[in-house]
């Protein structure tokens, strides 16, 4: 038997059994070069708790220092860009819904608006379906903040504020369900106006919402706001300023972080937003601390929008008046999520043949957009969502694509990462509220 | 892959007008008529059962815009012709379509044109809110276009540059070096349509993998998919499903 520092063996009947103690450490370190100038590459992901999604970054450090910093993706491309193409413009709500799962409505919103200035019919589109818009725009908008708040906390060690977070959300999501059918990818918001009205269920359990959020907001400040670890982790972690912002592509609540008040809400508004009031949160330090600022009071502003939506809905029409382009069918909600009236059907199918061929043909054929391209943006709640849509006068889109805000940002990771440490990352990578999903389209 | 414009008009039947571009040396305004919607069942006429055969439908060119073009067009083409002493050469052509500004730029002079754009004092695009490609194929021989979306946020203003290259030739300068922003952007396009950006720091695929065979957003770049049963049928992928013209 041979001895050793770490491990004596001996036989048994078993087999052979080692005998691990504890080596002498100092003789091990001193065999080490105390300065170890070696750099590591590790692959972080693309399966990672904290990369919101399929996201892989591969970082070199230097010890516990990130010297470089890149990110990979791709990881979800599913092609909606191209299924576009191959699908009628109403069809296309649907596809564009399920990029940015976060944020449904609000892809939803800018196709429709483009769909709606190549085809010239922005000024009339319906004064109430304008502010369903808003208002759906803004609950999702708190509903984006909320996970946002959430899986942050959770990657910097708050599991508390994970839980009630996502426990606010669901909230939102079960209004959502009320007046869509869906809780997510709800393909709400149609080239048009939207696809039916909000019932007064919604409207009760909204105003319910609003009673209850402001205090659970306060209960989230209680406990982040004056929380030593959560500064410590936040407060002057991942700078980026306003020249690297706009250099970058930077928008939404990061670029407002490090201090310019830049919401296309104010500065190009859109559905009407000039109308509403409300203010543009914005901080001066630039970090993940001011961006948790600025979304908090981005929640408490998107509260006031609803407020004021609500109080606006008027009865009226949620389509535009164009037979030829409004959806023909009167949709309802039923137990398996949103279909055909059962009113519309008896119609179709028992009264009015030229109701059925009509609905026929809009479903199948789908309407025609005169030629052309448009852009329209909006402000989602990661930023610039821009669509660039592009048609060749037939029935189904020649050209859209997103000006994704999460696809843009991401691109600032290596600045806030590098000579950083890696814990820094997470902090740096989660401000920038990525979600995959849009990012890979 | 026919082009529509190849068909005869044998009365009554749509055609769609030449696209504008195709003549001249500009590119294309607007694309050609999806080859995807060629008609029911195969079917090669209107697909007009009704007796109204007789029903045209015109496609209203989009033509190049005359002064003035209203709003703060007028002022940025200005300020572009005196900050730029090549703008006739390096803009082929102006259009105003749908309240939005779109300058064709010749695409060797595309970041010469931005550097401008971004620090004139009285241009200041800062920022480059989105470039794209679209592929216009068939209506002529520059089919690729990128598209760059700029955005001036001190005087609130959006214009549309639009640069047009060949399949053959698919060569245009990077303009990372004057909106950083561009990067993937520039590489989602190289990725989707083959556009090459001269200068660009790292110019490869970022959403397909590295080693995938051509460019799936160009037009004739098949979509795939496979036929799919459901409760005893076979429906067929999307791309060779029945179409409307």
């Amino acid at each position: 038997m041979t001895t050793s520092n770490y491990a004596s063996e001996h036989e048994t009947d078993e087999g052979r059994v080692f005998t691990v103690t504890g080596g002498d450490w100092d003789t091990i370190v001193s065999g080490t070069d105390p300065i170890n100038d070696e750099r590591i590459v590790v692959n972080m992901g693309p399966q990672h708790p904290s990369t919101h999604g399929v996201l892989r970054l591969i970082l070199e450090l230097e010890g516990e220092t990130v010297r470089e910093a890149r990110s990979v993706i791709g990881y979800l491309h599913t092609g909606i860009e191209k299924n576009l193409e191959y699908r009628n413009w109403v069809q296309g709500s649907t596809f564009v819904t399920r990029m940015d799962y976060l944020a449904p409505i609000f892809n939803e919103t800018a196709y429709a608006l483009a769909v709606e200035k190549l085809l010239g019919i922005t000024d009339d589109i319906t004064e109430r379906a304008t502010t369903i818009r808003v208002l759906m725009m803004e609950l999702n908008r708190i509903s984006s903040h909320l996970v946002w708040l959430a899986t942050t906390g959770m990657e910097l060690g708050a599991i508390s504020i994970m839980l009630y977070g996502f426990r606010e959300r669901e909230y939102i999501l079960d209004i959502f369900e009320t007046i869509t059918g869906l809780r997510m990818n709800h393909a709400y918001v149609r080239p048009g106006g939207v696809a039916q009205d909000v019932p007064d269920d919604a409207v009760r359990k909204i105003r319910e919402f609003l009673k209850m959020m402001p205090k659970k907001l306060k209960e989230y400040e209680d406990l982040l706001s004056g929380q030593p670890i959560w500064t410590e982790r936040t407060k002057g972690v991942a700078v980026l300023d306003v020249t690297g912002c706009v250099a970058l592509g930077i928008t939404g609540p990061v670029l407002r972080s490090a201090g310019l008040a830049w919401d296309l809400r104010k500065t190009m508004p859109y559905c009407g937003y000039e109308t509403y009031e409300f203010d543009v949160p914005t901080h001066p330090d630039g970090d993940v601390w001011g961006r948790y600022q600025v979304r908090l009071a981005e929640i408490r502003e998107s509260m006031k929008l609803v407020e004021q939506a609500l109080d606006r809905l008027k009865p009226g029409p949620v389509m535009v008046a164009d037979r030829k382009i409004a959806w023909p069918a009167q949709l309802a909600i039923g137990v398996d999520g949103m279909g055909n009236s059962l009113e519309h059907v008896a119609k179709i199918m028992g009264q009015s043949m030229e109701s059925l061929i009509h609905h026929f043909k809009l479903v199948t054929e789908g309407f025609r957009v005169p030629p052309g391209q448009v852009y329209v943006a909006i402000e989602a709640p990661r930023g610039e969502l821009g669509v660039h849509a592009v048609s060749d006068g037939g029935t189904r889109p020649y050209r859209v694509h997103y000006r994704e805000p999460s696809f843009v940002n991401l691109q600032a990771l290596p600045a806030m990462a590098e000579g950083g440490l890696i814990a820094d990352v997470i902090a740096g990578g989660a401000s920038l509220d990525p979600v995959m999903g849009g990012c890979d389209r | 892959m026919t082009s529509p414009t190849d068909k005869p008009n044998d009365g009554g039947v749509p055609v769609p007008v030449t696209p504008v571009g195709a003549s001249s040396t500009a590119p294309a305004e607007y694309p050609p008529a999806s080859p995807a919607g060629r008609g029911m069942f195969g079917n090669q006429g209107t697909g007009d059962v009704s007796g109204y055969g007789g029903l045209v439908r015109q496609r209203q060119p989009i033509e190049e815009a005359s002064r003035p073009y209203g709003g703060y067009f007028d002022e940025v083409r200005d300020a572009l012709e005196e900050a730029y002493p090549a703008f006739n050469d390096a803009i082929e052509k102006v259009v105003v379509d749908r309240g939005e500004l779109t300058l064709h730029v010749r695409p060797e002079r595309i970041a010469e044109v931005c550097q401008v754009m971004r620090d004139d004092l009285a241009l200041r695009f800062e920022l480059c809110s989105s470039v794209s490609g679209a592929d216009y194929l068939g209506a002529d021989e520059r089919r690729l276009h990128v598209v760059y979306l700029l955005t001036s946020m001190t005087y609130r203003r959006r214009v549309r540059l639009e640069a047009a290259v060949s399949v053959e030739a698919p060569h245009l300068p990077s303009v990372t070096a004057i909106y950083p922003t561009a990067d993937w952007q520039e590489r989602e396009a190289y990725d989707m349509f083959g556009i090459v950006f001269d200068g660009h720091p790292n110019l490869t695929r970022i959403l397909m993998p590295d080693d995938w065979e051509g460019h799936p957003q160009r037009k004739d770049y098949p979509l795939g998919g496979v036929p799919v049963e459901y409760k005893g049928a076979e429906i067929q992928p999307p791309s060779e499903r029945r179409s409307y013209q």
